[in-house]
């Protein structure tokens, strides 16, 4: 009824290749972006920015970067913490050596050093495929976190081992450092998302995003049209941990303040890959929905039990709340293979035909 | 020039003037590249036969042996838990192909490799709910394996080999020789074997998928529980255990993913191959190799023999 297109004509080629070409999608993402950017600064407390909201937007992002790779390349990686952590620990590395220097110029450059790491390990993809690919990374995954903890040049010689986040201002306000408000990370966390959520958008639609698609779908078909196969993985590589890096960086910088490597071990590399998978491959708005489903619903079961007066043991709930995301994924994978952004696709073409069946 | 012949002559200086010490780490290096190749062998079992890329198998080694350990505390006497354990992997075979690979039939590879993620997932939180999360020890003496080990004077020192470890390759050489047998010569084998080839072929001379499934997953939940019983054996039985199950990965690789033969001799190339590394080389950059060394000896091995040493050669078709 209120969702169609009709009446909303395309006149114009870049129209019609709009990201939102219908007029109620684009009411639609600025009141998301407006509740996101103001009501909930607002409204939220430090509970609900720092456990639940932070953490999603980090996580979305380093799905972002996953989905980059596997959902619109098509090459399976397993790597995707220790590309996080290279992300932090070069944003730590810079901070230090050059304190002066804006932090948010360093969260984002770190990102640069992620990508370079990426490549590197990323070279394999030309001769390997599918699962041996995924074999490959880890590789990249247990060698980076071995250096992680085995070079004390990356954490500055501390004696924990671990990174401590400096504190660091902004133009007199307080970013990072355990004394920094939830506020101030929240918007900085939300606004290097948007952007880059923004930038890969018009990455995955335009030239290179097709390229990446065409050697998704059939990598011998796409050289045979002209696609460099080299650069053109390699660069998928490179722009998922770009993006993987950032991720980590905010990660450690505006939610933790401070991490061990084994922050980046391969679990984190699964739940990356579990909110993909679950959220839809291939799909920008999948990586949010799958990283709030994953991340979200663990908090949700540890809250539930004693709201409904079930008194249960910490570990018990640990428990349960494995084999419910198990079993979940599991159901999930039966009920909607390409994932809950084809649930939602589904439920928007039902809105639009609405009250008609069809 | 001092760290050239660190690296390059020193170790090897090492192993001549120290040989017992040299064939002890060998030894320990084959002993858990056998157990790398148990977990592998589980790995191929499936995958020959469903094509399904089943990350649980390592979950389910601690699962098999915790079943075992928990029934045994719970009263049970050793080789009715054993009984029952075998029973309770049965069971999980049949559950798997009912509700998890049925409804999943034709899905593409990769949404059948994230469903055995959410198996291990259930798997992990339904073990520790049932048995609880602490480690248990294994219990070798109630089911009669040897313990204790046997020293050798020999090589200018002495050698020592544990008699468990001895006692798990017999069972292992047996349980694979029985394998063998059983897939060469039976009935439920050849129909495995022809599964393998082609579902559809298969499939069209009357041979039930479901039931060959249930088998292949029962079979490779029965070695999983031989493994889970040594390794349990080696060290304590619980969940922590799975980062290990991972090194059966690179292990694969080695051997192709369809290869029985390639998986056994794989586990003990990267078994040896790891032990002898970090023994010799791992100390000149700190130590701790062992965790990615099996993993960058595959990637370099992909790269000259992407399918394996004995996979079959993968031939793209346009």
């Amino acid at each position: 009824m209120l969702y169609r297109e009709a009446g909303q004509f395309k006149t114009s080629y870049a129209s019609d290749q709009a990201v939102f070409p219908i007029l109620q999608d684009r009411i639609g993402i600025f009141i998301i972006l407006a509740i996101v950017f103001v009501v909930i600064p607002m409204a939220g407390n430090d509970f609900i920015l720092n456990a639940v909201m932070i953490p999603f937007l980090i996580f979305s992002l380093a799905a972002i970067g996953l989905n980059l790779l596997t959902g619109y390349t098509g090459q399976l990686s397993l790597g995707t913490g220790a590309f996080m952590g290279v992300g932090a620990y070069a944003c730590y590395k810079l901070t230090t050596i050059f304190p002066d220097v804006n932090i948010i110029v360093w969260v984002i450059a770190s990102g640069f050093f992620s990508a370079a790491v990426g490549a590197v390990f990323g070279l394999p993809s030309l001769r390997i495929k599918g699962f041996y690919l995924a074999i490959a990374t880890l590789a990249a995954q247990f060698f980076l976190e071995w250096c992680f903890t085995r070079i004390p040049w990356l954490y500055n010689y501390n004696v924990s081992a671990a990174i401590e986040v400096p504190q660091r201002q902004l133009f007199g306000i307080i970013v990072t450092g355990p004394r920094a408000s939830a506020e101030t990370r929240y918007l900085i966390v939300l606004t290097i998302v948007v952007a880059m959520t923004w930038m890969a958008s018009n990455i995955v639609h335009g030239r290179i995003g097709r390229m990446w698609m065409a050697v998704r779908d059939m990598d011998i078909a796409a050289e045979l049209m002209g696609i460099r196969l080299l650069p053109t993985k390699l660069l998928a590589f490179a722009v998922s941990s770009f993006y993987c890096g950032v991720s980590g960086a905010m990660m450690v910088f505006l939610w933790y303040g401070g991490a061990e490597s084994t922050v980046f071990n391969i679990n984190q590399s699964f739940t990356i890959l579990f909110m993909i998978i679950i959220g839809g491959l291939g799909s920008l708005l999948g990586s949010f929905l799958g990283a709030a489903l994953i991340y979200i619903l663990p908090i949700i079961l540890r809250f539930v039990p004693p709201e409904l007066g079930v008194p249960l043991h910490a570990a018990t709930v640990e428990h349960i709340s494995f084999m419910v995301v198990g079993a979940l994924i599991v159901f999930f994978l039966i009920a909607e293979p390409a994932g809950l952004a084809r649930l939602w696709q589904i439920g928007k073409q039902k809105l639009r035909v609405w009250p008609f069946p069809y | 020039m001092g760290a050239l012949y660190n690296i390059l002559i020193d170790p090897f200086v090492q192993m001549g003037t120290a040989p017992d010490l040299f064939v002890q780490t060998l030894w320990e290096g084959l002993v858990g590249g056998m157990l790398y190749a148990l977990i592998a062998l589980g790995f191929v079992l499936i995958f020959k036969a469903s094509g399904v890329f089943n990350f649980a198998q390592g979950i389910m080694v601690v699962f098999a042996a915790l079943t075992l350990v928990g029934l045994h505390s719970a009263g049970v006497p050793a080789f009715v838990a054993l009984a029952l354990a075998i029973v309770v992997m049965f069971v999980l075979a049949w559950m798997v192909e009912r509700v998890v690979l049925r409804p999943l039939v034709n899905q593409p590879d990769i949404i059948l490799f994230m469903a055995t993620f959410g198996i291990t997932y259930f798997l992990i939180g339904f073990g520790e709910f049932v048995f609880g999360g602490d480690p248990k020890v294994m219990i070798t003496e109630d089911l009669y394996l040897p313990k204790g080990s046997i020293t050798y004077k020999a090589l200018g020192g002495t050698v020592s080999l544990q008699k468990l470890d001895i006692a798990a390759a017999i069972i292992a050489s047996i349980m694979v020789a029985g394998l063998a047998v059983f897939f060469s010569k039976t009935r439920i084998g050849r129909a495995l074997r022809a599964v393998a080839d082609s579902h559809s072929a298969a499939l069209s001379v009357g041979i039930s998928l479901e039931q060959i499934w249930v088998i292949v997953w029962f079979a490779a939940g029965l070695v999983a529980l031989v493994t889970g019983i040594f390794w349990g054996a080696r060290s304590d039985v619980s969940f922590a255990l799975d980062v290990i199950a991972l090194k059966a990965l690179p292990v694969l690789i080695l051997g192709g993913f369809t290869s029985i033969p390639g998986a056994i001799v794989g586990g003990l190339i990267i078994g040896v191959g790891e032990k002898l590394w970090e023994f010799y080389w791992g100390p000149l950059i700190g130590g701790g190799t062992d965790a990615w060394f099996a993993y960058v000896i595959a990637l370099v091995f992909l790269l000259f023999r992407p399918q394996g040493l004995f996979g079959e050669k993968i031939i793209e078709r346009v």
